[in-house]
């Protein structure tokens, strides 16, 4: 059968047209669902920064939100160091906050937004962990992530991503349970209140011999590197250094 | 089974040993190396993949005889990925754990040369039933040499099955000690090589002549 150039036309753009529509109209559909599922992967890896979630465990979302009832999201502002007046945490949408040009770092973070929410794990009313967003460029992309410290502001809790690019089995082992039970314990800062923390290459010593260093991740160098860097910007004056600080020298920060 | 006449059955049963799509025509090896570490991610990749061969082969029989055939290949494509962003996005609202462990390997089912070769080497032929049993049939034949392969991976590269702890690891304690091999990629290469091995010593026609 012979098929005219008209008709050849005709079809092609009646099935891209069909073929598209019905995928929008799965796309928005399901969006609802997929965002709920994004909220609590977020959730759920705050958790798991800060160890009351083991990467073993199954939570639904009812027992997530029962968790949460300890952690009280605060809208930090990076520029201050403070807390930032008139915005509330419970709709704050971190993906609308101001943005500005980043300093020059080594994470190649090229704009940054200035309002960042963080969490406080409260226990028994005291605060207990502070969750800090965190990313940086790795090898293949940007790793998003949490950090959790103690109240001291300077003993890691832990650390996770949960979102990356990374190499499965190279630089993607940083979603390794076995390689973030590495961090509890150790320090981001030294005793000059400098960021001290970083991946080294090859192993490093355990938590109270060698504080600073965490084993770097076998063939992937570059992911290593890009979390060492992650962690300096993001500990440093230009990050959390100025907040932190606070923490450090009179144990809270006034709002 | 009263509904299937023989040509139906075959049709179905036959990409299971007979004409196995990995283990006889070799297609879609890629997938079967990368997701079966866990029986867990190889269970939805099959569902998957099996969805997206149906689904496809039956939708371009239906479109077999108004497809210009200057343009078939880039037709059949736009079908399959149709059917596999929609696969995507389920996947993503509905099990968005096991989704995230896939990652890039959904959306590679487009270029999975099974969906692909079963659409232009029968749906192009055929009625749109027997199409549709064509897709299911080779996506069954598909999944069962992916869930031996993970079956035997899970087993033994992590002494888990299904998620659930079989064989103590020595690191938690217990005795066994993992075989990392069956964590990469070369531990499924050797699985499916031993798999094709012992079905051709089983039904030595698919021996191919030199």
């Amino acid at each position: 059968m012979q098929f005219s150039t008209r008709y050849i036309l005709l079809f092609s753009t009646a099935l891209c047209l069909i073929s598209s529509s019905m995928l929008s109209i799965a796309a928005v559909g399901l969006r609802d669902r997929q965002e709920l599922n994004k909220v609590l992967d977020k959730k759920k890896s705050v958790l798991q920064a800060c160890r009351l979630m083991k990467p073993t465990d199954r939570f639904s979302a009812e027992e997530v939100e029962a968790i949460f009832q300890n952690i009280e999201p605060k809208v930090l502002d990076l520029t201050t160091g403070t807390y930032a007046e008139g915005v509330d945490p419970k709709i704050f949408d971190p993906a609308k906050a101001p943005i500005a040009p980043a300093p020059k770092n080594s994470a190649q973070i090229m704009n940054m937004a200035t309002q960042v929410l963080v969490y406080h794990v409260m226990k028994e009313g005291q605060l207990d962990m502070l969750v800090l967003p965190i990313y940086g460029k790795g090898l293949w992309g940007t790793l998003y992530g949490y950090m959790a410290v103690d109240a001291d502001a300077t003993t890691v809790e832990g650390i996770t991503y949960y979102d990356h690019k990374e190499t499965p089995g190279l630089g993607g082992e940083v979603d390794n349970s076995r390689w973030k039970g590495l961090w509890p314990g150790r320090k981001v800062f030294d005793e000059a209140g400098q960021v001290a923390l970083k991946v080294t290459k090859g192993p490093a010593g355990p938590v109270d011999q060698d504080p600073h260093r965490v084993d770097g991740l076998s063939g992937a160098t570059i992911t290593s590197r890009g979390v060492t860097n992650m962690l300096q910007f993001w500990f440093g004056p230009n990050g959390y250094g100025p907040y932190l600080e606070q923490f450090r020298k009179n144990g809270s920060v006034q709002s | 089974m009263k509904i299937f006449g023989k040509k139906e059955r075959e049709v179905l049963l036959d990409p299971l040993f007979n004409n196995n799509p990995i283990a006889l025509q070799v297609l879609g090896i890629c997938s079967a190396l990368a997701v079966t570490t866990k029986l867990q991610t190889a269970l939805v990749m099959c569902l998957a993949v099996t969805a997206v061969t149906g689904g496809s082969s039956m939708v371009i029989s239906l479109l077999r005889n108004s497809i210009p055939p200057s343009i078939r290949i880039i037709v059949q494509l736009s079908v399959i990925a149709s059917f596999v962003i929609l696969t995507d996005q389920i996947l993503k609202a509905y099990v968005p754990d096991v989704s995230k462990q896939l990652s890039v390997f959904v959306g590679l089912i487009i270029t999975n040369c099974i969906v692909m070769g079963r659409a232009e080497a029968y749906a192009m032929q055929n009625g749109p039933v027997m199409s549709l049993l064509d897709g299911i049939g080779n996506g069954i034949g598909y999944s069962l040499v992916l869930m031996g392969v993970a079956f035997v991976r899970e087993l033994f590269g992590s002494g888990a099955l299904y998620g659930y702890k079989v064989l103590p690891l020595v690191t938690e304690g217990g005795w066994y000690n993992p075989n990392g091999l069956m964590l990469l990629s070369p531990g499924a290469f050797f699985l499916i090589g031993l798999a094709i091995w012992g079905l051709r010593t089983w039904k030595p026609e698919q021996v191919e002549e030199n």
